[in-house]
């Protein structure tokens, strides 16, 4: 998936995750987090925010996580929907399933 | 007869006599009466008035000196001006290395942090820290670690000594001017004034603060003539708005509910629900809103408390008042409703810290209460309990009267929801801080299921027949709160202590350690 | 004798709130309907389809009936909202605004063709028929028998009383023959039948004014918009204790007869027969399914 411009997606209440998603022109995987449970969970939302753009075959994206507080669902829904944003096209489910 | 002399007012009396020693012989009519002043009147008495200029009067006759110990009470909650009032006096004539002794402290008490940095405060005992100060100390602001104690815990090191109390500060919203005073009347009521009766007990010099002198004599007086050194008379001894910041109003939050309406029924085939039983309810949330619940199943079964403790709220005032609970032991009104009881009801009792709480007294009224219930910041898969440091390992919370009650009730139910703030489990192996050990936790109740602890086994007999209640062993809420987040990552603090937590008897039961930035 | 499945509380969750999605299950309704449609802004079709999505494949409903109320597949987004949601295991789907059998067919087509292509049970997704204007109602008897994966038809009243030229009220004689055309239809057909949700949080006496009209028509559920109303509602449902009485004497005293081999049963005066018999066979079955313990007879 090549994100083609800038999206976001979900909200700062509690439990949900605002998540945006921006073209890298230096063309690599940049993730910004700032979450209120960062010394508890930072470490397994980074390592969800990699896997879920690797599925999502994105090689190349700046991502900023604003996270107060959502499980794992909700980030996969907020990342997911940045980036089909932020690439313009339409949601294959058979591959996102 | 031997040693004759001529007293002051001529009479013959000898300086001794055989079977009773010495005798001190009179010399003048005031020669030994406090309160004396220089005067020209016809008639020198005593002076009528302990009410001095200002503060800085009262803490130059107090005596104070460095490496003293200072006190306050915390009656006016977020409200407080006295603490930093007196503080700003202090550290301005030069004051070093005191011990701040306060029953507990808020996060208006944020100027407390530059008296640290420049010497005046040295060590700070009290039961509860909050906001920026808080925040400050755990991130290493103290040399000397900081002393945390439950309110019973904190009367008992009074009355033994190890919190030597050489000046009291007290602000009361209405004295006369010899001192007798109340928290009930006046515009910075409070109500209870349980942690201030300690203080003007023990200590060596008693400073009263007041916005409100009345006609002397102060017939209703928590605080007596003979405690109070000094008054002295102020604009405002606090924010009335946030000291008894209106009726602390049921909550409306389905999750709450869903857990006080648990807690009610576990409570109802607990065994300690009967006619003349006795409860004490935290101030918020769900612990409070069990006390809606209780008083449904109270009126069905035509069951009335004997009394309830606290901690005082409106909703305990309103059942007290509709015939529900015969009386109130109350040690701290937490909102305006309970200040203004005690201004009309006789049995809404005021009591000391140490009728409360103290377990080295000869009983204390903790250990009448059938029933308690308590939240909980962290409780481990020992039941036990954190209420001091939050998720981040920072203190932002009080020891207060959780270990207190929780050992002297018969039942003592600890409420929390299993997941809080989105994704932190409030169940997990181990707590950060315990302040509560988990051998005096009968139950937790959480929005999940419920946990007995499993030397109550004549609860689980109990609670086990009754229809869908969500019975589990602690573990296994642990482990669906851990499914429900993902297993967190520990803590990690550094080696440096900044905090020590003693338990109600004194003993220390854990140390808080400076959080790693 | 098998109980039937309780379906009495189905709490209404907007697809787009994160609180809400997480946890719900704690209150423990019957079913949750999250919800795509009228809850949900038409710019966040999307994010919502989303949280829906995982909220499915990933959070553990403790074997509550998961509903999703799609948008009609004649917008842009009903589509998009099959896919995802049968991919992820719906149990049901509810579909908006059924007026004709048409409706009904059109969307069982799409949702077998994902099924398939997803290698689900073709047939293992159910609908949930929600009617909610008079064409429907009037069509009602039709679309419940059109398909079996049928499990039930509601009434939505909101839009139903727009299109009526009324307002709702308590007594609900404005929806009094909507009700009844569905309630009978379900019964007809063999399908469960669902009442409409009640707004007012606060207002706990109008809600169980409410409850207690649809409990007597018959209807075996409602849509529900706040915890709070679980608990009101379960109770409501609960057969009282007179009922349960009544209903074990009867079972007892069927019992006997067959045990002597007696035909006609008295009891109290009153003649107990066939349909006295199952009255009182279902009241135990939703009295023990709704947790209260029956001690057997012998």
């Amino acid at each position: 998936m090549e994100i083609k411009k800038e999206a976001v997606a979900g909200t700062v209440e509690s439990s949900d995750a605002m998540v945006t998603i921006a073209p890298n022109p230096t063309g690599a995987i940049e993730i910004h987090l700032k979450s209120v449970v960062e010394r508890q969970f930072g470490r397994q939302i980074r390592k969800l925010v990699e896997e879920t753009l690797k599925n999502l075959k994105i090689k190349s994206a700046i991502v900023r996580i604003e996270d107060k507080g959502a499980l794992d669902a909700v980030l996969r829904a907020r990342l997911e929907a940045a980036a089909d944003r932020a690439s313009e096209q339409k949601v294959n489910w058979k591959e996102r399933a | 007869m031997k040693n004759l002399n001529t007293n002051g007012i001529g009479r013959t009396i000898p300086s001794q006599i055989e079977g009773i020693g010495n005798l001190e012989l009179y010399t003048s009519s005031y020669a030994h009466t406090k309160l004396m002043t220089k005067s020209d009147a016809l008639k020198p008495r005593p002076s009528k008035t302990k009410v001095v200029k200002d503060l800085e009067e009262a803490i130059k006759l107090s005596g104070l000196k460095d490496g003293m110990t200072v006190s306050f009470h915390h009656h006016f909650r977020g409200g407080d001006f006295v603490v930093n009032m007196v503080m700003e006096v202090i550290a301005k004539m030069g004051f070093k290395n005191l011990t701040l002794a306060p029953s507990s402290l808020q996060d208006c008490h944020k100027p407390l942090i530059d008296h640290v940095k420049s010497g005046v405060i040295k060590r700070i005992f009290t039961s509860g820290l909050r906001g920026p100060l808080a925040d400050a100390i755990s991130r290493g602001l103290m040399n000397v670690p900081v002393v945390i104690h439950s309110h019973g815990g904190r009367a008992q090191l009074i009355e033994s000594g190890e919190i030597k109390i050489d000046v009291a500060f007290l602000g009361v919203s209405a004295s006369d001017v010899y001192g007798n005073a109340n928290g009930r009347f006046g515009k910075s009521a409070c109500g209870s004034l349980g942690y201030a009766m300690i203080d003007a007990k023990h200590a060596a010099n008693v400073v009263l603060l007041t916005d409100n002198i009345v006609e002397y004599p102060n017939a209703c007086a928590s605080i007596t003539q003979e405690q109070v050194d000094y008054i002295v008379e102020v604009p405002s001894v606090g924010d009335p708005k946030k000291i008894g910041a209106g009726a602390t109003r049921l909550t409306k939050n389905p999750q709450d509910l869903l857990i006080s309406r648990l807690t009610a029924d576990v409570i109802e085939h607990s065994g300690a629900f009967f006619d003349g039983f006795s409860m004490q309810t935290g101030s918020g949330g769900a612990s409070l809103s069990v006390t809606k619940f209780l008083r449904d199943k109270m009126l069905a079964k035509n069951i009335k408390a004997s009394f309830a403790l606290g901690g005082v709220t409106g909703m305990m005032v309103e059942l007290h008042e509709e015939g529900l609970i015969k009386k109130l032991i109350d040690v701290q009104s937490f909102d305006a409703e309970a200040a203004i009881s005690m201004q009309r009801n006789p049995n809404h009792l005021e009591v000391s810290a140490s009728y409360y709480a103290n377990s080295l007294a000869k009983g204390c009224a903790v250990n009448q209460l059938d029933l308690v219930i308590l939240s909980a910041l962290e409780i481990d898969t020992n039941f036990n309990v954190n209420v001091i440091t939050g998720s981040d390992g920072v203190i932002r919370g009080a020891s207060g009267g959780h270990s207190d009650t929780a050992a002297g009730a018969g039942l003592s139910i600890v409420v929390a929801p299993l997941v809080r703030g989105g994704r932190l489990p409030s169940v997990m192996d181990r707590v950060s801080t315990v302040i509560t050990p988990g051998d005096t936790i009968d139950v937790l109740v959480t929005d999940h299921g419920i946990a007995v602890n499993p030397r109550r086994t004549d609860l689980k007999e109990k609670l086990k027949n009754v229809p869908d209640l969500p019975l589990y062993t602690i573990e296994e809420l642990k482990n669906m709160a851990y499914k429900i987040t993902g297993t967190p990552d520990p803590l990690e603090f550094n080696e440096r202590i900044i905090g020590l937590v003693k338990y109600r008897d004194g003993s220390i039961i854990d140390v808080i350690r400076q959080i790693k930035e | 004798m098998e109980t039937k499945k309780l379906r009495r509380s189905m709490l209404f969750i907007p697809g787009s709130n994160a609180g809400m999605l997480k946890n719900s299950y704690i209150y423990r309704p019957d079913a949750v309907m999250f919800d795509l449609e009228d809850s949900v802004s038409v710019r966040e079709k999307d994010t919502a389809r989303l949280m829906v999505f995982h909220t499915l494949k990933s959070i553990d409903y403790r074997g509550i009936e998961r509903v999703v109320r799609i948008n009609p597949i004649e917008g842009p987004d009903g589509m998009d909202d099959i896919e995802a949601v049968v991919r992820a295991h719906v149990d049901v789907i509810r579909l908006p605004k059924t007026e004709t059998v048409e409706d009904v067919l059109a969307v069982e087509k799409v949702i077998a063709r994902v099924e398939k292509e997803a290698g689900i049970p073709v047939g293992k997704t159910k609908i949930l028929a929600a009617i909610e204007g008079p064409l429907g109602v009037v069509n009602a008897f039709e679309i419940a028998k059109c398909s079996t994966r049928l499990m039930g038809i509601a009434l939505g009243a909101e839009d139903y009383v727009t299109n009526m030229h009324t307002s709702r009220s308590i007594q609900g004689s404005e929806l009094f023959q909507a009700r009844s055309q569905i309630i009978i239809a379900a019964r007809a057909t063999g399908l469960y039948a669902f009442d409409t949700v009640f707004s007012d949080v606060n207002d706990t006496d109008g809600f169980l004014t409410e409850v207690n009209i649809i409990k007597q028509l018959g209807f075996d559920g409602k849509s529900l918009i706040n915890p709070r109303q679980i608990e009101l509602l379960h109770e409501a449902f609960k057969p009282s204790e007179k009922e349960i009485e009544r209903a074990k004497k009867i079972l007892i005293a069927i019992k006997e007869a067959e045990a002597k081999g007696s035909g006609v049963v008295s009891l109290d005066g009153r003649m107990v027969d066939k349909p006295v018999v199952e009255r009182a066979m279902r009241t135990i079955a939703l009295a023990k399914a709704s947790g209260i313990r029956i001690e057997e007879a012998q």
